[in-house]
């Protein structure tokens, strides 16, 4: 037995392809701003913070590092920027159709799912350029990224449901997005916090973003990586897949509550 | 005995609606501070008993705000009910309105498959349906077109076209009848014709009681909330205007005088079962020169039915220096409908013009037969069958 019924399935992929084929309609470059877009981003992050104010001079294969951390970064934000407006904006269907509504919440993040995919082959091709060995730890990225996507649409589920009533919560999650991308070690490398204060690496460690972008920068490209685990210890370690769990048990447990709900709120 | 296709068992519904703004956490937080709820409900639904058989051709009417829509959409599952419960067997395909999901960035190909997708149906159904579904709107040649490009007529036609043929067991409408040109009108009419044939289960919500009762094989008038009949097309519409007359509509009107410099006119009317009886009442304010008053009755399209002058049916001068009433007694040989009095005085010579008052008192028909065919205007007539050799 399948998780959704046959014709959720089909419902899903009308709606995922839709959705991306209309996002690059009308450009020049069409899909290809799939890629382009977090390479621009992280080109530019490379000339700011490792060319002039020279991070992370010692870390091996340091581009890759960075350009990892990027797009895993890109993928989380974008992810969740689309689920938490995906109800609302899909609203003329909700209203007028009956299906099940968390088919909206996972259409939306589809694309930034696609997108990473996409990301991931470049950071293969970038990876190996750089001269990173390829090696069996690589297919340990997969559980790794399982763990973001079921973060981040746990949160979108959430915020999206809370999103119809507080118009707010989607502001106020653009803000967090921006804080939280200091509070991730994408630009900077972990160890420049851990010589200052232990106790604020292992804090930073415990967010469960920062604990994939390290574990997949670890299993990836270089075995010097600061990892969780190694870090504040095995069972401190488990507290971020903890918070993972949690959040996407609430986030479940509130949508199954209120979707029934959606048509006359949204 | 036919089998039970929808069944619904005491159902309430009740909206939340919002008094003050509460959108915005400032606004919910303040609300609940000074202990406003912030909304106040709205009951639209109060206990609905219904069943419906397979094969059943169902209108329901009802005013704007009965809360037939509201029913509509708790019947496609859309809505959670407060109580009570909706059991449907079969396949509904509801229609709450057309093109839901609808983008005009994607051709009309891509958006029949998405809208087939919406309303569950696999692509090997949609398919099967393909085919049918482009030739009734007749738009063959525009498939690989992008939905934008087309005319709003010709969208409105796809998207009939994907309700009507997409092969449901139980279809749901709403107010979607009056669609398209003439000619593709008639054409889903035919269809709907057929669909009765085929024993198909419909559920159509309308405001049209022409199209209950040509197609319809039963109909439910929903005020207020419950069910307020149940019965046949006929009986049902006939409750309709009954009830869209006690608020607006007046069966006759109460006497209210138009005045102008030379006179003051008044008047009302009453439906008895075979006469129509009529007074008007005048009273010059100032002089005037041989008047002569003409009544006119109009049909609500503008046709004169009925006209009465003064000087033509009276011998002597109409003197109005004291009010004086003109009763009417017609025999009520006039179709369904509404109908206005008129009255205009002149002069005798019609060279002056003293005052002409549009709808001085109002009157209506209701319909007194059983079949909406069957109509109450008999033209004397005679007829005889040659037969071909």
């Amino acid at each position: 037995m399948s998780v959704i019924a046959h014709k959720n399935t089909i419902l899903l992929k009308e709606l995922v392809k839709t959705d991306f084929k209309l996002r690059y309609q009308g450009s020049v470059l069409g899909y290809l701003w799939a890629v382009l877009r977090p390479l621009l981003m992280f080109a530019i992050l490379y000339i700011v913070f490792a060319k002039v104010l020279r991070f992370g001079g010692d870390i091996p294969h340091y581009p890759v590092y960075l350009l990892v951390g990027t797009v895993l970064w890109s993928f989380f934000a974008e992810c969740t920027g689309q689920g938490i407006h995906s109800i609302e904006q899909r609203g003329d269907l909700i209203r007028k159709i009956n299906f099940p509504k968390y088919i909206v919440v996972v259409s939306a993040t589809s694309t930034a799912v696609i997108n990473l995919l996409i990301n991931l082959c470049v950071v293969v091709v970038f990876a190996l350029l750089n001269g990173v060995e390829i090696s069996w730890s690589w297919l340990l990225v997969l559980p790794s990224v399982i763990e973001l996507y079921v973060l981040a649409l746990g949160i979108s589920l959430l915020l999206g449901t809370i999103n119809i009533k507080f118009k707010d919560i989607g502001s106020i999650w653009d803000v967090l997005l921006q804080a939280m991308f200091y509070a991730v070690p994408v630009i900077y490398p972990i160890t420049m916090v851990t010589a200052v204060s232990p106790a604020i690496a292992g804090i930073i460690l415990t967010n469960p973003i920062a604990q994939v972008i390290q574990d997949v920068r670890y299993n990836m490209i270089t075995k010097e990586t600061v990892i969780s685990w190694g870090y504040t210890g095995i069972w401190w370690s488990l507290a971020s897949i903890l918070i993972v769990v949690v959040v996407m048990v609430l986030a479940v447990l509130y949508f199954r509550k209120k979707s029934p709900y959606f048509a006359e709120e949204v | 005995m036919e089998k039970t296709v929808i069944k619904v068992t005491n159902l309430y519904k009740s909206f939340k609606l919002p008094t003050e703004r509460a959108w915005g956490i400032k606004q919910a937080l303040f609300n609940r501070l000074r202990g406003i709820k912030g909304f106040k409900r709205q009951k639209v639904l109060r206990g609905i008993d219904l069943e419906i058989k397979e094969g059943e051709f169902i209108g329901i009417v009802g005013k704007n705000g009965s809360g037939k829509s509201t029913l509509l959409k708790l019947l496609a599952k859309i809505y959670e009910p407060d109580k009570g419960s909706v059991e449907v067997n079969g396949r509904l395909v509801p229609f709450i309105e057309l093109g839901v999901g609808f983008n005009p960035e994607l051709t009309g190909r891509e958006n029949i498959y998405m809208n087939g997708a919406l309303l569950g149906f696999s692509n090997k159904e949609v398919d099967k349906m393909y085919k049918e579904i482009v030739e009734f709107a007749e738009l063959e040649e525009f498939m690989d077109q992008k939905l934008k490009n087309y005319s709003s007529g010709m969208q409105v036609r796809l998207a009939f076209s994907i309700a009507i043929r997409a092969n449901g067991d139980i279809l749901l409408l709403d107010e979607v009848l009056a669609v398209g040109d003439e000619a593709f009108q008639r054409k889903c009419f035919a269809y709907f014709a057929k669909l009765k044939k085929e024993k198909k289960t419909v559920i159509l919500v309308t405001h049209s009681m022409d199209s209950v009762q040509q197609f319809c094989s039963r109909a439910i008038l929903v005020n207020d909330g419950k069910i307020e009949a149940d019965g046949s097309p006929i009986e049902i519409s006939q409750k309709y205007r009954e009830l869209n007359f006690e608020n607006g509509a007046q069966l006759s009107t109460e006497e209210k005088a138009l005045v102008n410099q030379f006179i003051e006119v008044s008047g009302d009317a009453k439906v008895e079962k075979n006469k129509v009886l009529l007074n008007v009442h005048l009273k010059e304010t100032a002089k005037m020169d041989d008047p002569a008053a003409v009544i006119r009755i109009y049909q609500e399209d503008g046709v004169m039915v009925y006209r009465w002058a003064s000087d033509e049916k009276l011998k002597e001068p109409l003197d109005l220096s004291k009010k004086t009433t003109i009763k009417l007694e017609l025999d009520n040989i006039l179709p369904d409908g509404n109908f206005t009095v008129s009255v205009a005085v002149k002069s005798h010579d019609r060279a002056s013009d003293y005052g002409t008052f549009n709808n001085i008192t109002s009157f209506r028909i209701n319909p007194r037969n059983a079949y909406i065919y069957d109509t109450f205007w008999k033209i004397p007539e005679k007829f005889s069958i040659k037969k071909g050799k």
